[in-house]
Parts: C-alpha cells; sequence; structure tokens
C-alpha cells in the first residue's frame, strides 16, 4: 500500500514545539547566556568570556565529582541490568502469579525519589533504622553518616532497590515476545539452558536491554534527591555527585556564571552518550527488521 | 528577554544554530535524500551529519580550551575541518 505523504501534517507538532520551546530551549539558552556572564545579582550582568569554561575544567572539585559520577553510574548499571535479567528470567510467564510479580515490580517505581532518600534515610540509621539497628546488634559497624564507604554502599543498594524493577519489566516484556516455537526448536535440539540465554533469550531482549541502559545512565547520571537526603553530599564530598555539586554552586554559593558552563558541559556529556546508545538502540531495529 | 541575559556572541552563536536548522530543514523538503552508510557504519541523513558535526565541535572547542595554549579560533578552524571530514565521510 502507499504511504499518505501530506507535509501539511508537520503543523500537528507545533503545538510540542512551543511547549518544547517554552519548557526546555528558552531556559537553556539562558543558561548559555549567564555561561559567559558574571552577575551580582539584580539582572546586573558583566562579560566574562569563555574564563568560566576555562575554570570548570580545570576544577579539581568538579572533575571529582565527575569521577564520582561515573563510579555511581557504572557501579549501579553493572549491578542492575543483569539482576534485573535474572529477575525477568525468575518471574513466572502466565498465570495468576505473574500479575502479582508485576505487581509487587512496579511498586518502587511509584515512590516518589524523596520519599525512597527518606526511607533509606531513617531505615539506615543506627539509633532508629532497622537496617542499622539489625547491622550493630551482629556487631558490623554500619554509619553512613561518618564512613564514606557505608554511605556508598547506602546509596549504591538503595538505587538498586529503586530502579532494579524497571530493568526487570523491561527485560520480561522482552521475554514476552519470544515465540514459544523458539522455546520447542531449542529443546528439539537439546540445547542447554544456557545456550538458550544466549542465543533466544539475550538476542530477543537486547533491544528492550539497550532502552534500560539508556534510562538508567541518564536517570544515574543526573541523580539528585535520593543521595542528597541520605547523606546530603557526606561524609565530607565523598558521596557529592556532579548534580549536588552544581546546584551548591549554583543555590548555595550563587555562582550563576561557573554553574551554568558546569550545566552545559554536563549537558554535552548526557547529550553524547545518549546518541551513542540512541544510535545503537536504533541501528538495532534495522538489523532485527532485515 | 532582558531576563534571559542576552549577549552579542550569544545571540550570534544561536542565530547560526537556527539559521544551520533552517537550511537544513529546506535542504530535508526541497531535496529528500535516502540515508547512507559511511565510515561510522550507521546510517546518516544530512541532519544527522550535521547533529554530530555540532556536537563534535563542542568537545573540540573544549578541549582546546582544557589544553588552553592556542587562542580559541584556532578550535573554530578544527572544527570546520571537522565538519567537512564528517559531511563527507560519516
Amino acid at each position: 500500500m502507499e504511504k499518505t505523504r501530506n507535509e501539511k501534517a508537520w503543523f500537528l507538532v507545533l503545538p510540542v514545539l512551543v511547549l518544547v520551546a517554552f519548557s526546555a530551549v528558552i531556559p537553556l539558552m539562558t543558561v548559555v547566556n549567564y555561561s559567559v556572564q558574571d552577575t551580582f545579582g539584580n539582572n546586573v550582568f558583566f562579560w566574562a568570556g569563555l574564563e568560566w569554561f576555562k575554570e570548570t575544567l580545570a576544577s579539581e572539585r568538579i572533575l571529582n565529582a565527575l569521577g564520582r559520577q561515573a563510579f555511581f553510574t557504572a557501579v549501579i548499571l553493572a549491578i542492575e541490568v543483569p539482576l534485573g535479567i535474572l529477575v525477568a528470567l525468575s518471574m513466572p510467564k502466565r498465570g495468576v502469579w505473574a500479575s502479582v510479580c508485576l505487581v509487587l515490580m512496579a511498586l518502587p517505581l511509584l515512590i516518589p525519589w524523596n520519599v525512597v532518600g527518606t526511607i533509606w534515610q531513617i531505615f539506615g540509621r543506627v539509633d532508629i533504622g532497622l537496617l542499622g539497628h539489625t547491622l550493630a546488634a551482629m556487631g558490623i559497624e554500619y554509619n553512613y553518616t561518618q564512613n564514606a564507604l557505608d554511605a556508598w554502599v547506602t546509596i549504591i543498594v538503595m538505587d538498586v532497590w529503586h530502579w532494579t524493577s524497571l530493568v526487570a519489566l523491561l527485560a520480561y516484556a522482552g521475554l514476552q515476545s519470544i515465540p514459544e516455537a523458539y522455546y520447542q526448536a531449542a529443546k528439539i535440539d537439546q540445547a542447554s539452558r544456557w545456550k538458550v540465554f544466549r542465543y533466544i533469550e539475550l538476542p530477543k531482549m537486547s533491544g528492550v536491554l539497550t532502552i534500560a541502559i539508556l534510562l538508567r545512565f541518564m536517570d544515574s547520571f543526573k541523580i539528585y534527591t535520593e543521595p542528597f537526603v541520605v547523606t546530603g553530599g557526606g561524609p565530607g564530598n565523598s558521596t557529592t555527585l556532579l548534580s549536588i555539586d552544581l546546584v551548591k554552586m549554583a543555590l548555595g554559593q550563587f555562582d550563576l556564571g561557573p554553574a551554568a558552563a558546569f550545566s552545559i558541559i554536563y549537558f554535552l556529556i548526557i547529550l553524547l552518550v545518549s546518541w551513542v546508545f540512541f544510535t545503537v538502540m536504533t541501528n538495532l531495529d534495522k538489523k532485527e527488521g532485515k | 528577554m532582558a531576563w534571559m541575559a542576552w549577549t552579542w556572541p550569544t545571540a550570534i552563536f544561536f542565530a547560526v544554530i537556527a539559521l544551520l536548522l533552517v537550511i537544513f530543514s529546506v535542504l530535508a523538503i526541497r531535496y529528500p535524500e535516502t540515508p547512507r552508510v559511511g565510515v561510522l557504519r550507521i546510517e546518516t541523513t544530512r541532519g544527522d551529519r550535521l547533529f554530530i558535526a555540532l556536537l563534535g565541535s563542542a568537545f573540540i572547542n573544549l578541549a582546546w580550551l582544557g589544553l588552553g595554549a592556542a587562542p580559541q579560533w584556532g578550535a573554530l578552524i578544527v572544527c570546520l575541518v571537522y565538519a567537512a571530514a564528517v559531511f563527507r565521510f560519516v
């Protein structure tokens, strides 16, 4: 069947364009304008050129925050993706238990970020929290407010608790789309469980897994609320991730120029990685379509 | 518009980007093309190549600034060469 071509249909996109311009493009342009100027408030600006970019690129504080951020994202991806796949593989494929599992898996995703932070902040406290209290009773020294390693373990476990179900649900959707005939063919060939996973399930899940990795990368790379509520970036600066540092700079110190330059570099990194993922994803789709 | 803290250099920067988008949109409508596969082994249209050229240019400028030896307009020359290479080979 021949496709209908109507270029006027592009006008239907206009409302979205206006909305995006209002909520994203114009604010982003303002950030670019701020990044080349200095201000002390009252809407008075002084030209600073590329000074803030130079300062940001040479700042040890920001590079350290970037390192911590990259480490955080790498660790949670390394845990959440395999764990999510494992959970999806263990879930029942049909029947009432499948629905129960789906609802249970969706629950953590429905909890707002600040509530998740508060839950874990209290949960981990040695005096009143169940986790902190239990660990103390077992003789394990654990204090996320004073020990950097404990703080890191807490925010990583918290993120895994909050977001593994997203990966699991996406992987589950990928698994459900595999026709039964594939498994029957594998059975006839006496394929091992590993081979069924490697040659049937994993390739069929690759599309949704790329989406899962992309979503988790973007979200974890700009994570703010949860670690801020639990550790406030501490102890010291040990869990100060990029967005926490950015907010400190922009709102705490009111250094709007440097914070704007910092935001643009931050934005460019996310844009680059997201574009790479998006390209890989669309190319996978095209290969599958062939 | 005063709240947006406009400066002439940033206004020119955005005007150039807007102009590029308009030119490429007009080109896409007037001369439709089929995507091609270049050195990156991915299908790209003119618009994709513009995006790759602009994003890469941003990083070239940042790297130039970070290394800090030569004046910044040197990065612009590198970006133009890079953009030409992207449009030719990607």
